[in-house]
């Protein structure tokens, strides 16, 4: 039992094969790939493996503590210098294997022309609580 | 309410609905209505036999369900061929509550949380806050888990390994929620060693009471790991120690040596030095030698290195170290704490570093953080500059 964290990048990742930006689709391809998602999202309810998930705006503010009794610094986005994240969906697994397999489905959400995006998703485990035997 | 005695009786009370031939949900689902029943009635009205209040209750609720199951007729046949609900038996079903809920069909986090539910009685909510997943995510579980083990049968005895795998996941997840899964699993532990006689369950249990016996010297107040070496020994509970001793003795002495006995033989005898100086490193070897032979765990081959470090000196523990595999966790952290006992400490410091990057909890990653900036030494600032607020 393990919980690991898909990030969708916007950018920062390789180019994924299928990539087309999603302006360009149709929209029943559009609809398609939100479709398969949230279809996604509720298998792993079923299996009692989902967690949580969220989509993110792509745009965001940076934010900076400038000195005691002073707002804090607002500028941004960096974004030529940062990957930006698109969404994460966070799943409780019993092992690697089994969030690795399902990284990949989710990688397969089908693009332009119904075929899968091959999109990359970045897989990061959390820190979890100490186990209670460790000496 | 008796919350207490509720929950001690459900898994026998389940247990005996499913030996009579009842679907395992639908037995759960008969007994969680049978306990809404008691905690309405009994305040007023305690039944002299609770047990059997129950059993008949429940066994009333399941009835009624499966006769008004659209499948009416193949359920009541299953109804007529079975005993009619009499005296309640002596013989203790809980055991093979304990062997469905393990069942080796389920993955182990499905034979966890089944386990919680029907032999521990937790709610799904408690189970879901230790989990920290969402109670619809633990629901569903639970009932994959129930469907899952629906159609198998008592016929033949299940199997102990894994019902002990089991109660020790649910024993080294620890303590989150408002639930102590370690509390639970050696109450667990202690129900199933006084329903079967089996030196590993007495291993297991031995195990779980003599590391939950230091579990307070753990951890410092703000969180943060204390080592063996230097936890406070007088905060050690005794009696847990003085008890898993006894139950590990009684299974020893019966010849029948397992994995779990082994690993708390290890566990009793840091238990048992009075300072970290004295414990015997040399029998520590010589049990994870044992160990070894048990299990072919590279993990259990890492300790003993480490043993043999305390044991025989840090160039012995390094050497043994060498033989296996870098990629094993904690293998830099060993190889950190063996080079810094063997005055290479820069060496030490770096390694201390790299193994808090491949640590999997934040505890350890602050400890390993902490002990890798402890040997590069930077001297320490003034409080009245390090402090933001009073410049």
């Amino acid at each position: 039992m393990a919980k690991y964290l898909l990030l969708k990048h916007y950018r920062g990742a390789p180019e994924a094969r299928n990539c087309v930006p999603m302006d360009q689709w149709t929209p029943e391809e559009i609809s398609a790939h939100i479709k398969y998602m949230q279809d996604f999202a509720a298998r792993l309810e079923g299996t009692g493996e989902f967690v949580d998930g969220q989509a993110l705006a792509p745009e965001g503010t940076w934010v900076r503590y400038d000195g005691e009794g002073r707002p804090p610094v607002t500028d941004g986005p960096f974004a030529e210098t940062k990957d930006l994240i698109a969404g994460w969906m966070v799943i409780d697994v019993d092992s690697y294997d089994r969030a690795v397999e399902l990284a990949g489905e989710l990688s397969a959400a089908p693009g332009p022309g119904g075929e899968p995006i091959y999109e990359w998703l970045e897989l990061r485990p959390f820190l979890a609580e100490p186990p209670t035997i460790t000496e | 309410m008796n919350e207490a005695l509720l929950r001690s009786l459900t898994p026998s009370v389940l247990g005996i609905l499913v030996r009579r031939g009842a679907d395992f949900a639908a037995a759960e689902d008969a007994v969680q209505d049978a306990l809404v029943e008691a905690v309405r009635v009994w305040p007023a009205d305690m039944p002299r036999d609770p047990r059997g209040w129950l059993v008949t209750v429940a066994w009333r609720r399941f009835l009624d369900a499966t006769r008004a199951d659209a499948s009416r007729r193949r359920r009541e046949d299953l109804v007529d061929e079975t005993p009619a609900p009499g005296p309640v038996p002596a013989t203790d079903d809980t055991l093979q509550l304990y062997f469905l809920c393990a069942h080796p069909s389920l993955t182990p986090s499905s034979a966890v949380a089944l386990t919680l539910r029907a032999v521990g009685g937790l709610t799904t909510r408690q189970i879901a806050q230790a989990y920290l997943v969402p109670e619809a995510t633990m629901a569903q579980r639970i009932s994959r888990a129930k469907r899952t083990v629906s159609g198998v049968r008592f016929d033949r005895p299940g199997d102990v390994a894994t019902v002990l795998r089991t109660l020790y996941l649910v024993f080294n997840e620890g303590y989150s929620g408002d639930v102590d899964l370690a509390a639970e699993a050696i109450r667990l532990t202690r129900q199933l060693a006084a329903a079967i006689d089996h030196p590993e369950v007495a291993g297991l249990l031995a195990l779980m009471l003599l590391h939950h016996a230091r579990r307070a010297a753990r951890t410092a107040p703000d969180g943060s790991l204390v080592p063996l070496a230097e936890q406070d020994r007088g905060r050690w509970d005794t009696g847990a120690i003085a008890e898993g001793i006894g139950i590990l003795q009684t299974a020893l002495s019966r010849d029948r040596l397992g994995e779990f006995q082994a690993q708390a033989a290890i566990a009793a005898l840091h238990a048992d030095a009075p300072t970290a100086e004295e414990t015997d490193w040399v029998q520590i070897v010589e049990w994870y030698d044992e160990l070894a032979g048990l299990t072919d765990s590279p993990v259990v081959r890492l300790n003993r290195a480490v043993a043999v470090g305390e044991a025989d000196g840090p160039r012995a523990g390094l050497a043994a170290l060498a033989d296996l595999d870098d990629s094993l966790p904690r293998h830099t952290a060993a190889a950190a704490y063996l080079h810094e006992r063997d005055g290479d400490l820069v060496l030490a410091a770096r390694l201390y570093a790299d193994a808090a990057l491949k640590a999997t909890n934040l505890a350890e990653r602050a400890h390993l953080t902490r002990q890798a900036a402890r040997l590069n030494g930077r001297p320490q600032r003034g409080g009245a500059v390090a402090d933001p607020r009073s410049t």
